[in-house]
């Protein structure tokens, strides 16, 4: 089938499989390989892209299902050179290791802090709860999430 | 994993979605969220030839008052349901029993419609569901029938839904004042529950404490009889068949029914005006 898709901005048409799952027809059709594939299983969060701004887990997205909408991946945050507050805040709060989980953990993050800028430490624990790192580096993570937050809530004021 | 091969078809109404279900039977598949569904056809347990994909019916999507009832489209997303004032204000349990679904994601795609039919005792909303005394409402070729909850849920991941049906809406009464409470036990973020308690004034509904989400009537019937919560939570396993695995024997959830049900009875007592 014809899916015609929205990826980082860029209007994209392929003929795709209707089986595809949305996490392969980013990283085969598209080339977008900063999503990645942990689990397999909807468990570890590391394939969640936005799709219409929300964060969903692309291993259990079809294309199909992603068709004439709007999907957002790692590697559409930043504006050029300047990067996403979200990505900024894990830069300078050291919330990666290995950077396995890492683009999923910055877009379940972003959707996090979109929805609400006045996040709790335990909202963010509750908010990650869908994203693993096996690198265990939680605390770091949660104190970028925060520092983002609160970037946000500045700039509403 | 990939699912094995399908030919995807996307609804653009309900009639559409009944005439594609009535044209392909038993090979198609009604998919919503696909929360349920995809993780199944990737393990190649559920391998339909056909997916008919609801997704697209925004109008089957709406959390909206009628008299003294809520109803619920069956297309609307955990997420909606935890964030809609409506119900937070009229039907807090199903709110609040809808934000401890597995995770964001997770939230952001599955639908109460998808969680009833699915009919897994070990989902949260079918036990809410039956805590609320809700009502189902299925459309097939010949029309609108109205389901009770309490006669929905019919077997292991089996309900009183027709094969060439829909699940199209969800009713529950408003009940601002009631005491509510939900308990779900679980072991680490983002489990199903071991057990959990779904409560609404008198009644009291159980997870995964046998083939189907059940009433405990043994604890309502001791509730009628004027019984503290800790008295009528001691018959919180009367009549259920709790799974018996590694991990959590039935023997275990029988005390951890016990247990939880009295704590929601408690919760709820407090809560209720
Ligand atoms: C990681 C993870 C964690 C989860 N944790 C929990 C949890 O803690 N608690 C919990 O309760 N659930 C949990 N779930 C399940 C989740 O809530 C699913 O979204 C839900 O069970 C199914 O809803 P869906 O819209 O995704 O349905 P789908 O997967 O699309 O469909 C499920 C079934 O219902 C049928 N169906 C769907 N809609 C209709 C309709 N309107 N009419 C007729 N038939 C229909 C489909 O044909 C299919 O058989 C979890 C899922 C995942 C992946
Ligand atoms: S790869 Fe999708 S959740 Fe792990
Ligand atoms: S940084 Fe290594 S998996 Fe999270």
């Amino acid at each position: 089938m014809q899916v015609s898709i929205n990826v980082n901005g860029e209007q994209r048409s392929h003929e795709v499989e209707d089986r595809t799952l949305l996490v392969h027809y980013l990283r085969e059709e598209c080339g977008l390989t900063g999503t990645n594939i942990g689990c397999d299983t909807t468990s570890c969060g590391a394939c969640t892209v936005l799709l219409d701004g929300e964060s969903v887990k692309s291993c259990t997205v079809l294309a199909a299902q992603a068709d004439g909408r709007e999907v957002t991946t790692i590697e559409g945050l930043a504006d050029g050179e300047e990067l996403h507050p979200v990505q900024r805040a894990f830069q300078q709060k050291h919330g990666l290791q290995c950077g396995f989980c890492t683009p999923g953990m910055v877009m379940a993050s972003v959707s996090l802090v979109e929805e609400n800028p006045n996040l709790t430490e335990a909202e963010v624990r509750a908010g990650l709860e869908g994203n693993l790192c096996r690198c265990t580096g939680y605390h770091n993570i949660v104190e970028a999430v925060l520092t983002a937050a609160k970037e946000k809530q500045g700039a509403a004021e | 994993m990939i699912p094995a091969a399908f030919t995807y078809k996307k609804a653009g109404s309900v009639d559409e979605a009944l005439s594609l279900l009535a044209e392909h039977g038993d090979d198609a598949k009604l998919l919503a969220g696909g929360h349920s569904l995809l993780p199944l056809m990737k393990l190649r347990l559920a391998v339909p030839e056909v997916l008919i994909d609801l997704g697209g019916l925004r109008e089957l999507s709406y959390v909206r008052e009628e008299g003294d009832e809520v109803r619920i489209g069956a297309l609307t997303r955990h997420h909606d349901l935890e964030h809609s004032e409506l119900l937070q204000q009229q039907v807090p349990l199903l709110a609040h029993a809808a934000g401890t679904i597995g995770d964001p994601q997770v939230r952001h795609r599955g639908t109460i419609g998808g969680s009833l039919v699915h009919g897994d005792p070990a989902s949260d909303l079918p036990a809410v569901a039956l805590a609320l005394d809700a009502v189902l409402v299925a459309q097939g070729p010949s029309g609108t029938r109205e389901i009770p909850a309490t006669e929905f849920f019919t077997d292991f991941f089996e309900t009183a839904l027709g094969e060439d049906e829909l699940l199209v809406e969800v009713r529950v009464k408003k009940a601002p004042q009631q005491g509510w409470d939900f308990q779900k036990f679980t072991k680490r973020a983002i489990d199903w529950a071991v057990v959990g308690v779904a409560v609404a004034g008198q009644r009291v509904a159980l997870v995964n404490m046998g083939p189907t989400p059940m009433r405990a009537r043994g604890v309502e019937e001791a509730l009628a009889s004027g019984a503290s919560p800790a008295e009528a939570a001691e018959r919180a396993a009367e009549d259920t068949s709790p799974p018996d695995q590694a991990g959590a024997s039935a023997e275990y959830r029988e005390h951890l029914a016990k247990v939880l049900v009295r704590r929601a009875l408690e919760n709820a007592a407090n809560r209720g005006a």
